[in-house]
């Protein structure tokens, strides 16, 4: 099966879509080196971002290793729609860092 | 390997030759476009400020509009002043002899006694100009004499997978033939600051780092205005990025892999050679004018969506991971880097690639924005006029 969805780092909790992607269709990416395999349960457009979890408000979007935004909605179910329609930024911490 | 350059008497070497017709403020700026529409060979740079400004303002517009007259790529300039503005002709003249020994000639219109006899006046200084610098031959240079400026605009969710992997690379292979390559945006930092910062060659780069984002959201902050219902853009979003942490960890991929040697203020020069950092806003248009008034001879610009920016003093290669954007706008767009989503490429064979691209616009092959004679510029500005 073609790989279709790019995950950057084992840890993330989202794929990105290479092609536009309906509801139904197959998404198949590539995890450790594995191949899996998950269901998307809408459309989305391609570039976009596939929830490969279930996910609850509040709970971290992680995309490059790192936390990209927070769940802005009750919950996501995996094969869902990530988008900034229910993830938002957070806000940054300079003083620990520095 | 080596490429082709003009060499200049400040020991710096251009990729282009072009004659600069330079204002000091908004109103010698039409004067100078016209003083350029008579002389081939030369080029100007608008200047919308250089008056009435608070001295933070006025600090930025010496740095950049002396960073323009500097820049490798320029044989000399032509500096036209009003002759009563804030950015006065003689100031701006001793910013630029500091930063280079380049031919200098100055004309005031006040002084010659309205626009027509400045125009005869700097039209002579500029026929010459061009006629000297036409007799400049390129030479064989080391690639060591490279400064790239790395800009990216219009990102969509290709821009960190591909694009600005692709450049990375790119940044990473112009560090070790000993050249430079800076990466500016501040504003797509935020978020992926901590990732940046441990590339930091030394403690006290770290804290910079981390302190140019923490000022700048506390600049804007001072305004009211919070830097995330500005970031990502519409376009951004559409595109598939959908937090400024999504963005800018993206983003910074763009500048490779090498430890981090000096942050610069807007619009300056650097000190050092290697992977630099430029505190620049993300409007891209701004960082690119910051990044040639600080030296870069070439910039290579990312796109996911596609744009068209170019600059008149340094050519842009347009680089896109998009490959609808690429077919959609390949009037604009120079390099596709999409094939390392489909695997028909590694990002380090397209790195390669655009390395070879690169070495070819340094050599004289004219970019897709340079040919239009696109000439984009945007400078920051701390506060309101006076």
């Amino acid at each position: 099966m073609n790989i279709n969805a790019i995950m950057l780092r084992p840890e993330d909790n989202v794929a990105t879509v290479v092609n536009d992607v309906k509801a139904g269709d197959t998404v198949s990416f590539s995890k450790n080196g594995e191949q899996c395999v998950i269901k998307a349960a809408e459309s989305i457009p391609a570039y976009h971002k596939i929830a490969v979890s279930d996910l609850k408000k509040g709970d971290h979007i992680i995309k490059y290793g790192q936390i990209i935004g927070g769940l802005t909605v009750d919950e996501v179910k995996k094969g869902c729609w990530i988008s900034h329609k229910n993830i938002m930024s957070l806000p940054r911490n300079y003083e620990d860092e520095l | 390997m080596n490429f082709l350059g003009y060499k200049r008497p400040d020991g710096k070497v251009g990729i282009r030759n072009k004659v600069l017709i330079l204002p000091t403020c908004a109103c010698s700026s039409e004067t100078c476009r016209i003083v350029s529409e008579q002389v081939k060979g030369t080029v100007y740079v608008s200047n919308q400020a250089g008056c009435s400004e608070v001295e933070q303002n006025l600090k930025i517009c010496y740095d950049m509009y002396s960073g323009f007259a500097a820049n490798p790529n320029i044989y000399g300039t032509v500096l036209l002043g009003l002759g009563c503005e804030g950015c006065t002709p003689q100031n701006m003249a001793e910013e630029i002899r500091k930063k280079t020994n380049k031919p200098l000639e100055i004309v005031i219109i006040q002084d010659e006694g309205g626009t027509v006899n400045a125009i005869n006046k700097a039209v002579k200084y500029a026929r010459k100009m061009v006629q000297d610098a036409s007799l400049v031959q390129k030479e064989e240079c080391p690639l060591s004499e490279l400064f790239l400026g790395i800009e990216c605009g219009g990102s969509d969710a290709t821009s960190g997978l591909a694009s600005n992997p692709v450049v990375g690379k790119v940044s990473d292979m112009i560090v070790d033939e000993g050249g430079s390559a800076v990466m500016s945006e501040t504003t797509e930092f935020i978020g992926a600051e901590h990732v940046l910062a441990k590339r930091a060659a030394t403690p006290e780069i770290k804290k910079q780092i981390i302190t140019i984002c923490k000022n700048l959201e506390e600049h804007l902050a001072n305004v009211h205005q919070n830097l995330r219902t500005g970031q990502p853009t519409p376009g951004n979003k559409e595109g598939g990025v959908s937090t400024i942490e999504e963005k800018s960890l993206g983003c910074i991929y763009k500048g490779g892999t090498k430890p981090i040697v000096e942050v610069l203020d807007y619009a300056q020069m650097p000190t050092k050679k290697g992977a630099l950092i430029m505190d620049t806003p993300g409007f891209d248009v701004a960082s690119v004018t910051a990044m040639v008034a600080g030296g870069c001879q070439v910039i290579i610009f990312t796109t996911g969506r596609g744009t068209p920016t170019g600059n008149i003093i340094a050519p842009v290669i347009k680089v896109t991971g998009n490959s609808k954007t690429f077919k959609n706008m390949k009037d604009n767009i120079d390099f596709d880097a999409s094939v390392v989503l489909n695997g028909e490429k590694t990002i380090e064979e397209r790195g390669k690639d655009l390395f070879n691209e690169l070495i070819e616009v340094a050599n004289g092959k004219v970019t897709k924005a340079e040919a239009f004679g696109f000439n984009e510029c945007s400078m920051n500005r701390i506060c309101k006029f006076i």
